[in-house]
């Protein structure tokens, strides 16, 4: 297969950036879509130019390290899938494939499609925890827990924190992501001590980095590779409120 | 708690959910008095009589006036902060996603429409009744003829006997349609009542009113276009309460 | 000089010997404790778990990770579970018993004291995950679920899922945002350690590159932490992250840290196969599935060659006509042999010829007979989610026709040396997890490793670390302006302009995967004297050719991906000649090391206990120099050595 490819390439976070146009030939339908770009990226050094830099790491779909927003789409048209786990035979032969980095306000590009996530990292810890220390802790089974507490509360828990939620929303709204947090320890007893707080202290965080307002669209989930739900945002709100009302 | 309704992003949305809750109620209690109109005129002008520029109805249509206001202030100040948020460059690619709805990302054009058709709607309406009776007259002129500020039924019945006034009314009334099969499951996930159980069924609820809304409007504003003849806007002036 | 290796296990009875321990070493005072630096390098879940411990406890801490956050560490694509000895099955479970599975798995390579202490302290980390918010699968009672896993009779393991390392890894970077919150721990994520550096012996810190904008910083500290997990990628292709290198681990072994049997590699069985030159990792495929699937080749060569035309596809096959042979082989354990026995019996098939896909690398695994007797409802409520992913990469649909599979690189036993306090040879440098080489001996169970790291982590490293550190309470900060630091950032930079310099044809991939194709063939699976002097030759003349003709392009003052990449495949292109130095020394067979000279009649692994029952520990002599082994040797006092057996 042979790919026409527009990719954005930026030098820093200062730099203009610009989309390059650059064609990639003989792709196998089963090459993975970072495999096609480590090809170009090879292809690149040998020409003497500078390798497209893009994040991945595991390629397994779990890490949440790659980040491409590819032909309009988060993580490419695929549902439910990170971009490294999407495969060349999803695409057109012949097509033109344009891949941007993600874009949001508190999401920097450091260099062509790699983009600074460490808003996401801040908003965790500004609560996004449970206050216990090593090894002060009760028996494993000393608090039974509904299995479907558990089990929506692991729904939650299965976002990577890859960013294509805000990078999608049309609000650059970091909801979803701190609501899967929130969601994830609010459905368990050992989180509800400090559920409030936690609401609280996030929501805030979340706002003075520089995230939109959630408008309910639902994009952020169409998008989502873990397929995580918004009502894990209606169950945010509703800590959010009763927290700012006790108050 | 003061402050949590301006500067935090869940509770400004609060806001809108309250706000725009509020103005559903209002609209459905609107067209709950238009549907008067479908079956007995005089009682329609009774309905106006009774509101008319009491206490009450003054304090209710300030009320419903901060409302419009609150929510759209607040929308725009959503806006210009996600605006912000998107940052500075955008994609070059934008696909619609499946399973988003068209109408949640185009809120404030919707909204901005149902203003517009709303102006038009007081320039028609209100300027001609509770305004004039504010001011201390009793009655308005349209095209020559005097309309007695209770007499709602008859500037109804001139206003849509002109089919491009219920072509924009209809026009308006479809991006209020459009604007609320958004907004109101959106209020419910804004206060935190919804789940992925509910989703389907708020939704329904909010295609719904929605639907209630357009259509009971629409059909007041059609039968005025189909019934009404200058023999009856004459009646209806001469005589606005008599049977 | 050969090393003078003091394991430090304590005396005693077993079960005892780690509260005689805890009881014995210095601790250190919380005054004192603020005044004291620690630098943490990986953030998966041995250095996520030991920073947010330490930090609690009120040292002044340092973490350093390669990627964008400290949650990306491999740790997260851990699948299948966490092994406690809870006994919350009332299967007659205890520490002893985990004890002896892990000690029994590891094919008697492992410390006995070190092993024990895992499997005790392994209660302790299911208590602590679950009051971090883990969500852990759970029975309708409330209570935590179970399930079995290979090399043991009970059913020990805890889950989340397919995605239990992503849930405790999550937990522990909980814990430490916590404490990066407190302001206890602070976080350099796009960081890479390049260098340690040693001052009168002792660590005091590391030479580190910001990887954002390739400025070489210092930083000291009081004692240093490796837990940068292993060094499976030297083989280019295998189930481990892109960016998962032995770097920070082979800079110690540089500066003296003792490495120890770097040729323990663990071979998964149930890989999805090579497909092409292009690929650059291998996806791990649960090893949950030969619960249900059987695996085969066909009995005749032309199905094997009508396969590969397309001529035939395997469900044409007729069932007299395929080899079960694993189930042929071990009629005992049939597909549910350990993964090492899994993995050799594939590459036997293969190597025979009977190789099912165009490379003739891989063998069928396959749920016809699943589906006949469970349905196929059964099926994807097991394994749905992995049918899916198999079809996503491979394009077929496993509800119809077998999965092919293969086996793939998937964990390094071996590691830096470490005591029973896990410091290394090094005093102040310490390596947990992966990195360090105590606790798996040659063969890893599954579901350990996990426990291996949060057990260095949470329970062992932040008491024993008191130890060292109580001697250093009068030390003042750690300056960076000394003579070890200038020669160590010298020694960097130095590194660096060197790669710069080349201006060659070959880029950094182009060459690691030719690394990796001599460590496949010469240092795999199987192993001969004659391949490892082979692939010793070899990797030498591609080291020189690396430094003759490596094409490195972009600046050292930017983000450059290519040379962070160039400065691990330096690493790697040592760290492989050291495992065929290593396996060629083991003349034996154990675990996942397999010299094909010494087998038992049936092809299984012969160990020889009376020449090898010891832990080979390599010392670093230069660059082209021969290494020097010291030897470690493994007393067994409480567990009789006995050989493994999976036919009856």
């Amino acid at each position: 297969m042979n790919f026409t490819l527009k990719i954005w390439r930026q030098r820093d976070a200062k730099s203009q950036g610009a989309f390059e146009t650059y064609k990639v030939e003989n792709i196998s339908a089963d090459t993975s879509f970072l495999e096609m770009m480590d090809i170009l990226n090879n292809n690149l050094i040998h020409e003497g130019k500078e390798p497209v830099a893009f994040d991945h790491d595991c390629r397994e779909g779990i890490c949440g390290m790659c980040s491409m927003h590819i032909n309009g789409h988060a993580h490419g048209p695929s549902q439910a899938v990170t971009t490294c786990q999407m495969y060349m035979r999803k695409f057109k032969d012949g097509s033109t494939i344009t891949i941007e980095p993600w874009r949001s306000a508190a999401f920097p590009v450091i260099r062509d499609l790699v983009v600074d996530r460490s808003a996401y990292d801040k908003i965790l810890q500004a609560g996004g925890f449970i206050s216990v220390r090593t090894n002060s802790v009760p028996d494993g089974n000393a608090i039974p827990i509904p299995k479907a507490d558990a089990d929506e509360s692991m729904d939650a828990a299965a976002c990577v924190g890859c960013g294509a939620c805000a990078a999608t929303c049309k609000n650059g709204s970091a909801m979803l992501f701190v609501a899967a947090r929130v969601s994830s320890l609010a459905k368990l007893p050992q989180g509800k001590v400090e559920g409030a707080r936690r609401a609280k202290s996030m929501v805030a965080k979340m706002d003075e980095l520089g995230f939109g307002n959630c408008t309910n669209t639902g994009a952020c989930q169409a998008q989502c590779p873990k397929q995580v739900s918004i009502a894990h945002i209606a169950r945010l709100n509703r800590e959010f409120l009763a927290a700012k009302f006790q108050d | 708690m003061s402050c949590f309704l301006t500067n935090s992003s869940v509770g400004k949305k609060l806001v809108m959910s309250i706000s725009g809750c509020f103005l559903v109620l209002f609209i459905l209690f609107h067209m709950s008095m238009n549907l008067t109109m479908l079956f007995s005129w005089q009682g329609y002008n009774a309905i106006c009589e009774f509101l008319g520029a009491n206490w009450y109805a003054l304090a209710g249509t300030a009320l419903l006036a901060a409302g419009v206001l609150v929510h759209f202030v607040y929308a725009f100040i959503l806006t210009i902060d996600n605006y912000r948020a998107r940052g500075k460059q955008r994609y070059a690619v934008t696909v619609q996603e499946k399973g988003v709805a068209w109408s949640s990302k185009n809120m404030l054009v919707l909204g901005v429409i149902v203003i517009l058709g709303l102006g038009l709607h007081l320039v028609h309406f209100w300027s001609k009744m509770q305004l004039v009776e504010i001011m201390g007259q009793h009655a308005s002129v349209i095209n020559g003829q005097e309309f007695q500020v209770i007499n709602g039924a008859a500037i109804m019945m001139y206003t849509f006997s002109h089919w491009y006034n219920v072509v924009l009314y209809l026009v308006w009334f479809a991006a209020l349609w459009f604007h609320l099969t958004h907004g109101v499951w959106s209020m419910f996930q804004t206060v935190g009542f919804a789940n992925d159980t509910w989703y389907p069924r708020l939704k329904c609820i909010a295609n719904i009113v929605a639907t209630l809304i357009f259509l009971g409007f629409a059909a007041v504003a059609v039968y005025c276009y189909f019934t009404s003849s200058p023999q009856l806007i004459d009646e209806m002036i001469a005589n606005p309460l008599a049977h | 000089m050969a090393y003078t290796l003091d394991a430090k296990t304590p005396a005693g009875e077993l079960a005892q010997k780690w509260s005689n321990h805890k009881a014995a070493i210095k601790v250190v005072s919380p005054a004192n404790k603020r005044k004291l630096d620690i630098i943490v390098v990986g953030t998966g879940l041995g250095g996520a778990s030991a920073a947010a411990s330490l930090g609690e406890l009120g040292y002044n801490v340092k973490i350093f990770c390669i990627s964008d956050s400290p949650r990306r560490a491999h740790s997260i694509a851990a699948q299948g579970g966490i092994n406690a000895a809870k006994n919350y099955q009332n299967d007659n479970d205890s520490i002893y018993r985990l004890f002896y599975d892990t000690i029994k798995g590891g094919d008697y390579r492992a410390r006995e004291a070190n092993v024990y202490r895992l499997a005790e302290v392994s209660n302790l980390i299911i208590d602590q995950c679950v009051a971090q918010g883990v969500p852990f699968a759970r029975e309708y009672g409330g209570l935590l679920a179970n399930r079995s896993f290979g090399g043991a009779q009970v059913s020990r393991t805890f889950y989340a899922r397919g995605q239990t390392g992503q849930q405790l890894l999550l937990g522990a970077y909980a814990a430490l945002n916590k404490e990066i919150a407190a302001g206890s721990v602070k976080s350099y994520p796009r960081h890479e350690m390049l260098d340690i550096v040693i001052e009168n012996g002792e660590a005091c810190g590391i030479i580190a590159r910001n990887l954002v904008t390739g400025e070489l910083e210092r930083h000291g500290a009081h004692a240093v932490v490796i837990a940068t997990g292993g060094y499976g990628n030297v083989f280019f292709l295998s189930t481990n992250a892109m960016a998962s290198n032995g770097s920070a681990a082979f800079q110690c072994y540089r500066k003296g840290a003792g490495f120890a049997n770097p040729c323990f590699t663990q071979i998964h069985p149930t890989c999805i196969p090579v497909h092409g030159t292009q690929q650059s990792k291998l996806t791990l495929m649960s090893e949950s599935l030969r619960n249900d699937g059987r695996i085969w080749v066909p009995k005749k060569m032309e199905d094997v060659k009508a396969i590969r035309s397309g001529a035939k596809k395997p469900s044409d096959i007729a069932e007299e006509d395929r080899d079960y042979y694993l189930e042929r082989r071990y009629p005992a354990f049939g597909n549910l042999v350990p993964r090492d026995v899994a993995s050799r019996a594939a590459k036997e098939r293969c190597d025979a010829g009977f190789g099912v896909n165009e490379t003739g690398l891989a063998v069928f695994l396959d749920f016809k007979t699943a589906i006949e007797r469970l349905g196929k409802e059964t099926i994807k409520q097991r394994y749905g989610n992995l049918f899916d992913m198999y079809e996503e990469i491979t394009d077929v649909n496993p509800y119809e026709q077998p999965m092919q599979i293969f086996p793939a690189v998937h964990y390094t036993m071996g590691g830096i040396w470490v005591d029973y306090n896990l410091m290394t040879t090094i005093p102040g440098l310490y390596a947990i997890g992966e990195a360090n080489f105590s606790d798996h001996g040659a063969n890893r169970l599954g579901a350990s490793a996990l426990m291996q790291g949060l057990a260095d982590g949470y329970f062992v490293l932040p008491y024993t670390i008191g130890d060292y550190l109580s001697k250093k309470i009068q030390a003042p900060k750690v300056k960076t302006d000394t003579k070890a630091f200038d020669e160590a950032e010298k020694g960097v930079q130095a590194r660096i302009d060197r790669l710069f310099a080349i201006k060659g044809t070959q880029t950094v991939d182009d060459i690691h995967k030719r690394l990796g194709l001599i460590m496949w063939d010469n240092v795999g699976m199987a192993r001969t004297k004659e391949s490892l002097e082979k692939a010793i030759v070899e990797i030498q003349k591609l080291r020189k050719e690396f430094y003759k003709d490596l094409k490195l392009v972009g600046t050292a003052d930017s983000f450059n991906v290519e040379l962070e990449k160039a400065l691990r495949l330096e690493d790697f292109l040592e760290l492989g000649e050291l495992m065929a130095r290593d396996a060629l020394n083991r003349e034996e067979s154990c675990g996942g090391h397999f010299r094909s000279e010494h087998q038992t009649e049936d092809g299984e692994a012969l160990r020889h206990d009376d020449k090898f029952a010891y832990a080979a520990v390599w010392e670093y002599k230069g660059i082209d120099n021969v290494p020097e082994m010291t030897i470690e040797n493994l007393e067994y006092e409480f567990v009789h050595r006995a050989q493994r057996n999976y036919k009856d």
